[in-house]
Protein backbone atom coordinates (compact mmCIF):
# COMPACT_ATOMS: atom_id res chain seq x y z
CA UNK A 1 0.00 0.00 0.00
CA UNK A 2 2.41 2.73 -1.26
CA UNK A 3 1.97 6.21 0.02
CA UNK A 4 1.55 9.52 -1.78
CA UNK A 5 2.04 12.56 -0.17
CA UNK A 6 1.69 15.39 -2.71
CA UNK A 7 2.27 18.25 -0.48
CA UNK A 8 6.06 17.34 0.15
CA UNK A 9 5.86 15.19 -3.22
CA UNK A 10 6.95 12.29 -2.63
CA UNK A 11 6.06 8.51 -2.99
CA UNK A 12 6.45 5.72 -0.96
CA UNK A 13 6.67 1.76 -1.90
CA UNK A 14 7.00 -0.82 0.53
CA UNK A 15 9.17 -4.29 -0.97
CA UNK A 16 9.31 -7.17 0.98
CA UNK A 17 12.38 -9.57 0.83
CA UNK A 18 10.92 -13.21 1.32
CA UNK A 19 12.13 -16.45 1.11
CA UNK A 20 13.57 -19.65 3.26
CA UNK A 21 16.18 -19.10 6.05
CA UNK A 22 20.00 -18.63 5.06
CA UNK A 23 18.82 -17.93 1.90
CA UNK A 24 20.53 -13.86 1.31
CA UNK A 25 18.06 -11.85 1.72
CA UNK A 26 19.65 -10.20 4.57
CA UNK A 27 22.95 -10.32 2.31
CA UNK A 28 21.07 -8.29 -0.73
CA UNK A 29 20.38 -5.79 1.78
CA UNK A 30 23.45 -5.44 2.74
CA UNK A 31 24.89 -5.56 -0.67
CA UNK A 32 22.39 -2.18 -1.68
CA UNK A 33 23.32 -0.75 1.33
CA UNK A 34 27.24 -1.00 0.66
CA UNK A 35 26.73 0.19 -2.92
CA UNK A 36 23.97 3.35 -2.59
CA UNK A 37 25.55 6.83 -2.18
CA UNK A 38 25.07 8.05 1.03
CA UNK A 39 22.76 10.77 0.03
CA UNK A 40 20.41 8.48 -1.28
CA UNK A 41 19.97 5.80 1.73
CA UNK A 42 19.18 5.83 5.49
CA UNK A 43 20.71 3.65 7.85
CA UNK A 44 20.20 0.21 7.84
CA UNK A 45 18.47 -1.63 10.41
CA UNK A 46 18.66 -5.06 11.39
CA UNK A 47 16.49 -6.78 14.45
CA UNK A 48 18.56 -9.94 14.48
CA UNK A 49 19.46 -12.65 17.16
CA UNK A 50 23.56 -12.38 18.72
CA UNK A 51 23.98 -15.61 15.74
CA UNK A 52 23.00 -12.81 13.05
CA UNK A 53 20.14 -14.44 12.21
CA UNK A 54 17.19 -12.35 11.24
CA UNK A 55 14.92 -11.65 14.06
CA UNK A 56 11.73 -9.65 12.74
CA UNK A 57 13.22 -8.05 9.60
CA UNK A 58 15.88 -5.74 7.98
CA UNK A 59 14.97 -2.08 6.94
CA UNK A 60 16.56 0.04 4.35
CA UNK A 61 14.91 2.86 2.96
CA UNK A 62 16.27 4.18 0.04
CA UNK A 63 15.71 7.72 -2.15
CA UNK A 64 17.02 7.10 -5.34
CA UNK A 65 15.36 9.71 -7.22
CA UNK A 66 12.75 11.59 -8.66
CA UNK A 67 10.18 10.65 -11.30
CA UNK A 68 8.60 13.58 -12.51
CA UNK A 69 9.06 15.83 -9.98
CA UNK A 70 8.13 12.95 -7.23
CA UNK A 71 10.79 11.93 -5.21
CA UNK A 72 10.54 8.23 -4.82
CA UNK A 73 11.47 6.46 -2.01
CA UNK A 74 11.46 2.57 -1.57
CA UNK A 75 11.35 0.71 1.91
CA UNK A 76 13.13 -2.61 1.66
CA UNK A 77 12.79 -5.08 4.62
CA UNK A 78 13.17 -8.36 4.59
CA UNK A 79 11.79 -11.54 6.60
CA UNK A 80 13.02 -13.81 9.30
CA UNK A 81 13.24 -16.92 6.69
CA UNK A 82 13.18 -19.60 9.51
CA UNK A 83 9.96 -21.51 9.55
CA UNK A 84 8.83 -20.61 13.47
CA UNK A 85 9.01 -17.36 12.39
CA UNK A 86 6.12 -17.32 11.06
CA UNK A 87 3.87 -14.25 13.12
CA UNK A 88 6.21 -11.74 11.82
CA UNK A 89 6.53 -12.69 8.70
CA UNK A 90 2.69 -11.83 8.39
CA UNK A 91 2.98 -8.66 10.60
CA UNK A 92 5.76 -7.50 7.71
CA UNK A 93 3.63 -8.27 4.29
CA UNK A 94 1.30 -5.73 5.32
CA UNK A 95 0.71 -3.12 3.24
CA UNK A 96 3.42 -4.42 0.55
CA UNK A 97 4.03 -3.40 -2.68
CA UNK A 98 6.26 -5.66 -4.17
CA UNK A 99 8.04 -8.89 -3.22
CA UNK A 100 11.40 -10.75 -4.03
CA UNK A 101 12.02 -14.15 -3.50
CA UNK A 102 15.36 -15.07 -3.07
CA UNK A 103 15.51 -18.93 -3.29
CA UNK A 104 18.54 -20.48 -2.52
CA UNK A 105 19.84 -22.89 -5.83
CA UNK A 106 21.67 -25.44 -4.09
CA UNK A 107 19.57 -28.95 -4.29
CA UNK A 108 19.24 -29.50 -0.70
CA UNK A 109 17.09 -26.01 -0.46
CA UNK A 110 14.87 -26.68 -2.62
CA UNK A 111 11.98 -28.27 -0.53
CA UNK A 112 12.48 -24.97 1.76
CA UNK A 113 12.00 -22.72 -1.32
CA UNK A 114 8.83 -24.99 -2.26
CA UNK A 115 7.84 -24.47 1.43
CA UNK A 116 8.27 -20.45 1.56
CA UNK A 117 7.02 -20.16 -1.56
CA UNK A 118 3.87 -21.75 -0.31
CA UNK A 119 3.57 -20.09 3.25
CA UNK A 120 4.18 -16.51 1.42
CA UNK A 121 0.83 -17.58 -1.29
CA UNK A 122 -0.82 -18.59 2.19
CA UNK A 123 0.24 -15.20 4.22
CA UNK A 124 -0.17 -12.69 1.14
CA UNK A 125 -3.67 -14.27 1.28
CA UNK A 126 -4.66 -13.49 4.81
CA UNK A 127 -3.58 -9.98 4.17
CA UNK A 128 -6.26 -10.04 1.31
CA UNK A 129 -3.02 -9.70 -1.37
CA UNK A 130 -2.76 -12.68 -4.52
CA UNK A 131 0.40 -13.99 -5.44
CA UNK A 132 -0.34 -14.48 -8.74
CA UNK A 133 -1.21 -10.48 -9.07
CA UNK A 134 1.12 -8.81 -6.86
CA UNK A 135 4.81 -7.14 -8.24
CA UNK A 136 6.56 -10.13 -8.01
CA UNK A 137 10.24 -11.03 -8.75
CA UNK A 138 12.54 -13.89 -8.35
CA UNK A 139 16.09 -14.34 -7.46
CA UNK A 140 17.88 -17.41 -7.71
CA UNK A 141 20.92 -17.34 -5.03
CA UNK A 142 23.72 -18.79 -4.13
CA UNK A 143 24.78 -20.15 -8.33
CA UNK A 144 28.48 -19.63 -7.25
CA UNK A 145 27.89 -23.12 -5.13
CA UNK A 146 29.30 -26.84 -6.56
CA UNK A 147 25.49 -28.21 -5.60
CA UNK A 148 22.99 -26.34 -7.00
CA UNK A 149 19.72 -27.36 -8.74
CA UNK A 150 19.83 -26.04 -12.82
CA UNK A 151 17.85 -22.98 -13.39
CA UNK A 152 15.10 -24.77 -15.15
CA UNK A 153 14.21 -27.20 -12.83
CA UNK A 154 14.37 -24.34 -10.13
CA UNK A 155 11.82 -22.25 -12.22
CA UNK A 156 9.55 -25.07 -13.03
CA UNK A 157 9.26 -25.86 -9.70
CA UNK A 158 9.25 -22.41 -8.15
CA UNK A 159 7.99 -20.16 -10.69
CA UNK A 160 4.95 -20.96 -12.11
CA UNK A 161 3.76 -17.41 -12.97
CA UNK A 162 6.93 -17.51 -14.62
CA UNK A 163 7.94 -13.69 -13.14
CA UNK A 164 11.29 -12.07 -14.21
CA UNK A 165 13.68 -14.22 -12.59
CA UNK A 166 17.53 -13.67 -11.88
CA UNK A 167 20.81 -15.76 -10.73
CA UNK A 168 22.12 -13.98 -8.18
CA UNK A 169 25.80 -14.41 -5.95
CA UNK A 170 24.37 -11.88 -3.20
CA UNK A 171 27.62 -11.23 -1.51
CA UNK A 172 29.43 -10.34 -4.76
CA UNK A 173 26.48 -8.48 -6.14
CA UNK A 174 25.17 -10.28 -9.32
CA UNK A 175 21.68 -9.87 -9.95
CA UNK A 176 21.35 -8.01 -6.80
CA UNK A 177 20.70 -4.82 -8.45
CA UNK A 178 18.73 -6.34 -11.25
CA UNK A 179 15.99 -7.95 -9.13
CA UNK A 180 15.41 -4.82 -7.33
CA UNK A 181 15.15 -2.76 -10.16
CA UNK A 182 12.39 -5.19 -11.81
CA UNK A 183 10.27 -5.72 -8.82
CA UNK A 184 10.13 -1.83 -8.52
CA UNK A 185 9.51 -1.57 -11.96
CA UNK A 186 6.31 -3.07 -11.23
CA UNK A 187 5.82 -1.59 -8.20
CA UNK A 188 5.31 1.76 -9.81
CA UNK A 189 3.56 0.81 -13.20
CA UNK A 190 1.04 -0.80 -10.77
CA UNK A 191 0.25 2.95 -9.17
CA UNK A 192 0.61 4.00 -12.86
CA UNK A 193 -2.42 1.60 -13.23
CA UNK A 194 -4.34 2.86 -10.64
CA UNK A 195 -4.19 6.55 -10.27
CA UNK B 1 -5.68 -5.44 -3.32
CA UNK B 2 -6.72 -4.80 0.28
CA UNK B 3 -7.43 -1.23 1.34
CA UNK B 4 -6.41 2.09 -0.70
CA UNK B 5 -3.81 3.79 -0.79
CA UNK B 6 -3.04 7.02 1.62
CA UNK B 7 -3.10 10.04 -0.53
CA UNK B 8 -2.22 13.07 1.24
CA UNK B 9 -2.87 16.57 -1.03
CA UNK B 10 -1.90 19.67 0.24
CA UNK B 11 -4.73 20.67 2.48
CA UNK B 12 -4.99 17.32 3.88
CA UNK B 13 -1.82 17.61 5.01
CA UNK B 14 -1.59 21.48 6.18
CA UNK B 15 -4.58 20.21 8.31
CA UNK B 16 -2.51 17.28 9.70
CA UNK B 17 0.87 19.59 10.48
CA UNK B 18 -1.34 22.35 12.19
CA UNK B 19 -2.72 19.54 14.55
CA UNK B 20 1.24 17.87 15.36
CA UNK B 21 2.32 21.12 15.97
CA UNK B 22 -0.46 22.43 18.41
CA UNK B 23 0.20 19.01 19.94
CA UNK B 24 3.68 19.39 20.20
CA UNK B 25 3.48 23.13 21.60
CA UNK B 26 0.72 22.15 24.52
CA UNK B 27 1.93 18.71 25.64
CA UNK B 28 5.59 20.33 25.97
CA UNK B 29 7.14 17.35 23.83
CA UNK B 30 9.77 17.68 22.20
CA UNK B 31 9.01 15.51 19.00
CA UNK B 32 6.04 14.33 17.82
CA UNK B 33 5.14 12.54 14.56
CA UNK B 34 2.83 10.51 12.56
CA UNK B 35 3.40 7.48 10.77
CA UNK B 36 1.51 5.10 8.39
CA UNK B 37 0.45 1.58 10.09
CA UNK B 38 3.24 0.21 7.17
CA UNK B 39 5.79 2.36 8.85
CA UNK B 40 6.01 5.38 6.38
CA UNK B 41 5.92 8.55 7.96
CA UNK B 42 3.79 11.17 7.41
CA UNK B 43 4.50 13.93 9.24
CA UNK B 44 6.54 15.38 12.46
CA UNK B 45 6.95 18.75 14.53
CA UNK B 46 9.77 19.49 16.95
CA UNK B 47 12.84 18.77 17.21
CA UNK B 48 13.52 16.06 14.44
CA UNK B 49 16.95 17.52 13.98
CA UNK B 50 19.42 15.04 14.61
CA UNK B 51 16.90 11.77 15.00
CA UNK B 52 16.35 9.26 11.90
CA UNK B 53 12.59 9.57 12.07
CA UNK B 54 12.68 7.09 8.85
CA UNK B 55 13.86 4.78 10.47
CA UNK B 56 11.82 5.27 14.17
CA UNK B 57 8.79 5.11 11.92
CA UNK B 58 9.50 1.75 10.24
CA UNK B 59 10.14 0.65 14.22
CA UNK B 60 7.25 2.45 15.32
CA UNK B 61 5.12 0.09 12.85
CA UNK B 62 6.97 -2.96 13.74
CA UNK B 63 6.39 -2.18 17.22
CA UNK B 64 2.54 -1.77 17.30
CA UNK B 65 2.21 -4.61 14.26
CA UNK B 66 4.47 -6.90 17.04
CA UNK B 67 1.81 -5.91 20.10
CA UNK B 68 -1.33 -6.18 18.16
CA UNK B 69 -0.04 -9.81 17.11
CA UNK B 70 0.00 -10.43 20.70
CA UNK B 71 -2.90 -8.69 21.60
CA UNK B 72 -5.02 -11.11 18.72
CA UNK B 73 -3.28 -13.98 20.82
CA UNK B 74 -4.90 -13.15 23.71
CA UNK B 75 -8.17 -12.34 22.55
CA UNK B 76 -7.85 -8.32 22.55
CA UNK B 77 -8.51 -6.25 19.46
CA UNK B 78 -5.17 -4.35 19.11
CA UNK B 79 -3.40 -2.70 22.02
CA UNK B 80 -3.94 1.12 21.35
CA UNK B 81 -1.35 2.92 23.69
CA UNK B 82 1.85 2.26 24.37
CA UNK B 83 4.65 3.51 26.60
CA UNK B 84 8.63 3.59 26.39
CA UNK B 85 10.58 5.18 29.79
CA UNK B 86 13.99 5.68 29.64
CA UNK B 87 16.34 7.59 31.62
CA UNK B 88 16.56 10.61 29.89
CA UNK B 89 13.69 10.81 26.70
CA UNK B 90 10.44 8.63 26.88
CA UNK B 91 8.09 7.74 24.03
CA UNK B 92 4.62 7.27 23.75
CA UNK B 93 2.51 5.74 21.03
CA UNK B 94 -0.64 5.38 20.28
CA UNK B 95 -3.21 4.24 16.95
CA UNK B 96 -5.47 6.42 15.86
CA UNK B 97 -8.61 4.87 14.04
CA UNK B 98 -6.90 1.84 13.30
CA UNK B 99 -4.62 3.59 10.61
CA UNK B 100 -2.43 5.99 11.44
CA UNK B 101 0.18 5.59 14.65
CA UNK B 102 0.96 8.93 16.33
CA UNK B 103 4.11 8.86 18.51
CA UNK B 104 5.11 11.44 20.76
CA UNK B 105 8.80 11.72 22.70
CA UNK B 106 9.33 13.25 25.85
CA UNK B 107 11.71 14.17 28.81
CA UNK B 108 11.29 15.21 32.25
CA UNK B 109 9.68 18.85 30.82
CA UNK B 110 6.42 17.08 30.50
CA UNK B 111 4.77 14.35 32.25
CA UNK B 112 2.80 11.25 31.29
CA UNK B 113 -0.31 12.43 32.52
CA UNK B 114 -0.13 15.78 30.26
CA UNK B 115 1.10 13.34 27.20
CA UNK B 116 -1.88 11.31 27.72
CA UNK B 117 -4.46 14.24 27.88
CA UNK B 118 -3.45 16.27 25.21
CA UNK B 119 -2.61 13.18 22.54
CA UNK B 120 -5.99 11.99 23.19
CA UNK B 121 -7.46 15.37 22.15
CA UNK B 122 -5.36 15.51 19.47
CA UNK B 123 -6.21 12.19 19.01
CA UNK B 124 -10.25 12.57 18.27
CA UNK B 125 -9.40 15.42 15.56
CA UNK B 126 -6.79 13.45 13.69
CA UNK B 127 -8.94 10.67 13.93
CA UNK B 128 -11.73 12.61 12.10
CA UNK B 129 -9.11 13.98 9.41
CA UNK B 130 -8.24 10.73 8.37
CA UNK B 131 -11.67 9.67 8.19
CA UNK B 132 -12.20 12.44 5.86
CA UNK B 133 -9.37 11.67 3.77
CA UNK B 134 -10.40 7.87 3.40
CA UNK B 135 -14.40 8.72 3.03
CA UNK B 136 -13.42 11.07 0.55
CA UNK B 137 -10.88 9.05 -1.64
CA UNK B 138 -13.66 6.21 -1.56
CA UNK B 139 -16.30 8.73 -2.48
CA UNK B 140 -13.96 10.00 -6.22
CA UNK B 141 -13.37 6.43 -6.50
CA UNK B 142 -16.94 5.39 -6.50
CA UNK B 143 -17.28 9.01 -8.69
CA UNK B 144 -14.94 7.45 -11.34
CA UNK B 145 -13.30 10.70 -10.64
CA UNK B 146 -9.56 10.18 -10.57
CA UNK B 147 -6.80 12.59 -9.33
CA UNK B 148 -4.46 14.18 -11.73
CA UNK B 149 -1.66 11.68 -11.61
CA UNK B 150 1.85 12.50 -11.58
CA UNK B 151 2.54 8.43 -12.73
CA UNK B 152 0.40 8.25 -15.73
CA UNK B 153 3.36 9.22 -18.03
CA UNK B 154 5.39 7.37 -16.26
CA UNK B 155 8.06 5.38 -18.60
CA UNK B 156 10.62 2.52 -18.32
CA UNK B 157 12.84 5.42 -19.18
CA UNK B 158 12.38 7.29 -15.57
CA UNK B 159 12.38 4.11 -13.72
CA UNK B 160 16.03 3.69 -15.51
CA UNK B 161 17.56 6.29 -14.80
CA UNK B 162 16.32 6.06 -11.13
CA UNK B 163 18.99 3.44 -11.19
CA UNK B 164 21.81 4.76 -12.92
Amino acid sequence: MSFINYSSREINCKIVYYGPGLGGKTTNLQYIYKKTNPEHKGKLISLATETERTLFFDFLPLALGDIRGFKVRFHLYTVPGQVFYDASRKLILKGVDGIVFVADSQIERMEANIESVENLRVNLQEQGYDLDKIPYSMQYNKRDLPNIAPLDEINKVLNPRNVTWFEAVAPEGTGVFDTLKSVAKQALFELKKKY
Amino acid sequence: MPGLDLVLYEEEFKQVDAELQKLHFQANSKVVFLVDKNGQLIASAGETQGIDTTSLASLTAGNIAATGGMAKLIGEKEFSILFHEGEKDNIHISVIGQRVILVVIFDQRSSLGLIRLRVKKASEILGRIFEDIVSKAEREREEGKVPESPFAEISDEDIDNLFK
